[in-house]
């Protein structure tokens, strides 16, 4: 989810050449293999196939560089909150979110790259990162929206990567698991506190609800006949449910707490099939989440040039603490 | 020159004093939350939006107290959210604008060693609420004054982008720290009655802290002046309607909301 | 320091007296009072810690992981070192 674009065609790593592997690296290979098989942890600096490291670094630095742009779309609100609890547990949930791209990052620098390049790599625009974060927050309850769905849908992926095959990644999950479930709860708790309020705020918070509504279920990623790399990251542990499973598991969790809410979710074809206990529910605008990813949704260039400016003017800031350092 | 203020409910001395205090932390809170997910490097949004929820934190225990006492059903938000500029009672230093990381650092610095001293003594108030809220926040004082202090230094004396920034901030913001330690008959009540100290006692050992991190910063002191900013007499600076239409903007547009 | 990437330090906390420090993770800084805020800053919000220990990751020295099977199968065969290889009576099994 926060890693939808793992299963997105990366032209970089297909049209790479393949080396044989001597002889020491097939005994690696075999050891690998099987590591991976008896549902082991592999380490740093463990051997690992070069498709497995680039892929962790690609989608772990994605999930990190997610949760820093995720920064933007709520931290828009924070001078702005209601009450003074209500921009305390932004701040918060903000800062946490800034904690857990750190998390990452440093996750991501055990496979042998620098956050700087990570970082680099995003302003280049050659990493992706969640497309939901391109959605603009035009209103207070926009706030709560992603809390209850773009935080629920994120927790549904993160749960299983707290069991993945990369010890640093899958320990960075279990911290950020245990963080996660205070962003969704805050956020229900914010949109229940506005429905039981006045109507200019229900109006508020279901005009939200029906902007945020299909892309939150675009977090899940393409469809599995889509999705590229699924086989393989799951055989490595690194993926471990399909999108299209993880997104009706979402879809058939949030339908009974939007009627807790008392919200209408924007899809007329949402009904329960009583055989399966499943939700049906209406086909997502592919134009649309393509869109998104290729670039060209609302916030895209905003988000990335709000990142950009604040490394920059950093840049001053960074130096001069290497300077002061070296003078010591 | 003579100020009248606009005292539309005139608050007692008594009140009037705590309420400078917590209005320091309320707008100061606000200023820095604006850094959330701007900050020269990820270490420094969380340090930042620590320091943030810290202040915050302290301007709802002490609005709220002011509340209680005040006795006419106004809560924390009401407070925070709801008054007119010439009510807020925050020095004007801490409602300037942020400017770049080495005048926000530098403004923390500042502030936050005047904190200091006067969590430490009010420790001692006659207020026991308010002798309980200092001795928690005496630690976060503290703690922002180590985390500012070393950064004025680092950015003071580490590159000369660095240091001409740190000069320049330092010259803009001095000025309004003499708002820090001017007379108030509002603090000569407070003394006398032991609710806590008059601000101009705690300039000795304010001086003794600040001064030698700027001279290890290698920062000059700029020249005395005349200026005197008047927030805390709900005079405010052109910046603070700004900040205050961004803070109040929903309780304003949505009255009688349920947040 | 020549560089221009900030070092990056490892990040050991205790979470209360009885326990060791444990690793959780790593942050950038570039001093050691710099890193020790840091690591307050990022691990310890939810009160997850009595005391932070701060250490260059190049001042690490790590095992090789090659060296695996001199450095550790050796002790497969000295199972004489568990007290569960020595088996007891009933009546003295607690020992």
């Amino acid at each position: 989810m926060y890693t939808q674009a793992i299963d997105i065609p990366n032209k970089q790593q297909d049209t790479q050449a393949k080396q044989p592997l001597s002889d020491k690296e097939i005994g690696y290979q075999a050891e690998f293999d099987a590591r991976i098989a008896n549902g082991e942890v592999v380490e740093p600096k463990d051997w690992m196939p070069e498709a497995y490291r680039k892929t962790l670094i690609r989608q772990i630095s994605q999930h990190a560089h997610s949760e820093i742009v995720g920064m933007l779309p709520e931290g828009n609100w924070i001078t702005r909150a209601p009450t003074l609890k209500r921009k305390a547990i932004l701040l918060a949930k903000v800062q946490d979110e800034g904690g857990h791209g750190l998390y990452l990052y440093a996750a991501a620098e055990t496979l042998g790259v620098s956050r700087d390049e990570l970082i680099e790599a995003l302003h280049a625009g050659r990493a992706k990162y969640s497309s939901i974060f391109n959605y603009p927050t035009v209103t207070w309850a926009d706030i709560g929206v992603i809390g209850w769905l773009v935080d629920g849908a994120a927790i549904m992926n993160q749960i299983p990567l707290c069991r993945c095959s990369y010890g640093p990644y899958a320990r960075a999950m279990v911290r950020i698991c245990k963080e996660e479930s205070f962003h969704q709860r805050q956020g229900f708790d914010l949109l229940l506190t506005m429905m039981r309020g006045t109507q200019a705020q229900r109006d508020m918070v279901q005009d939200a609800v029906n902007r945020w509504w299909w892309p939150s279920l675009m977090m899940f990623g393409p469809h599995d006949s889509q999705s590229q790399h699924g086989e393989q990251s799951m055989r490595w542990g690194i993926k471990r449910i399909s999108n299209d499973e993880l997104r009706q598991k979402f879809i058939d969790a949030t339908v009974p707490q939007a009627a807790v809410l008392g919200v209408t979710l924007p899809d007329a074809r949402l009904e329960l099939n009583e055989a399966t206990g499943h939700y049906a529910h209406g086909e997502i605008d592919w134009d649309e989440f393509w869109n998104v990813v290729n670039g060209h949704g609302q916030c895209n260039r905003e988000r990335l040039a709000e990142r950009v400016q604040a490394w920059e003017d950093g840049a001053w800031v960074r130096e001069a603490a290497l300077a002061y350092a070296a003078k010591e | 020159m003579t100020y009248f203020t606009l005292n539309a409910g005139a608050m007692t001395p008594h009140l009037e004093y705590r309420l400078r205090i917590a209005d320091n932390a309320l707008i100061l809170g606000q200023r820095l939350s604006e850094w959330c997910g701007h900050a020269p490097v990820l270490e420094e949004d969380l340090a930042l939006a620590n320091i943030a929820l810290d202040l915050i934190g302290q301007a709802r225990l002490l609005l709220t107290h002011v509340g209680v006492l005040e006795n006419k059903g106004r809560d924390e938000d009401q407070l925070a959210f709801l008054r007119n500029e010439h009510e807020y009672r925050n020095v004007t230093l801490v409602e300037l604008p942020n400017g770049d990381f080495a005048a926000t650092v530098l403004r923390n610095f500042l502030f936050s060693a005047f904190q200091t001293q006067l969590w430490q003594a009010l420790q001692m108030s006659t207020d026991t609420e308010l002798a309980a809220i200092a001795a928690k926040s005496l630690k976060e004082a503290r703690y922002h004054q180590r985390h500012s202090g070393e950064w004025v230094i680092r950015l003071g004396d580490g590159t000369q982008e660095s240091h001409t920034r740190s000069q320049a901030a330092l010259d803009r913001l001095w000025p309004y720290t003499a708002e820090l330690f001017s007379e108030s008959p509002v603090d000569d009540a407070a003394a006398r009655d032991g609710l806590g100290p008059a601000w101009i006692s705690l300039q000795p050992a304010w001086s003794q802290a600040v001064l030698p991190v700027l001279e290890e910063a290698t920062l000059k002191i700029p020249v005395p002046s005349p200026f005197r900013s008047r927030g805390k007499f709900g005079v405010h600076s052109e910046h603070f309607g700004h900040l205050l239409t961004e803070m109040q903007y929903l309780q304003r547009a949505y009255p009688g909301g349920t947040w | 320091m020549d560089q221009k990437e900030w070092p990056l330090w490892e990040v050991f906390i205790r979470s209360r007296n009885g326990l060791d420090h444990k690793h959780c993770g790593s942050v950038h800084a570039t001093d050691a009072r710099m890193a020790l805020q840091a690591a307050r800053n990022v691990f310890t919000r939810r009160q997850e810690g009595v005391s932070i220990w701060v250490v260059r990751g190049d001042h690490i020295v790590a095992s090789d992981p090659d060296a695996k099977p001199e450095m550790f199968d050796p002790m497969e065969d000295k199972i004489y070192r568990h007290p569960t290889f020595y088996k007891l009576p009933d009546e003295v099994d607690y020992m």
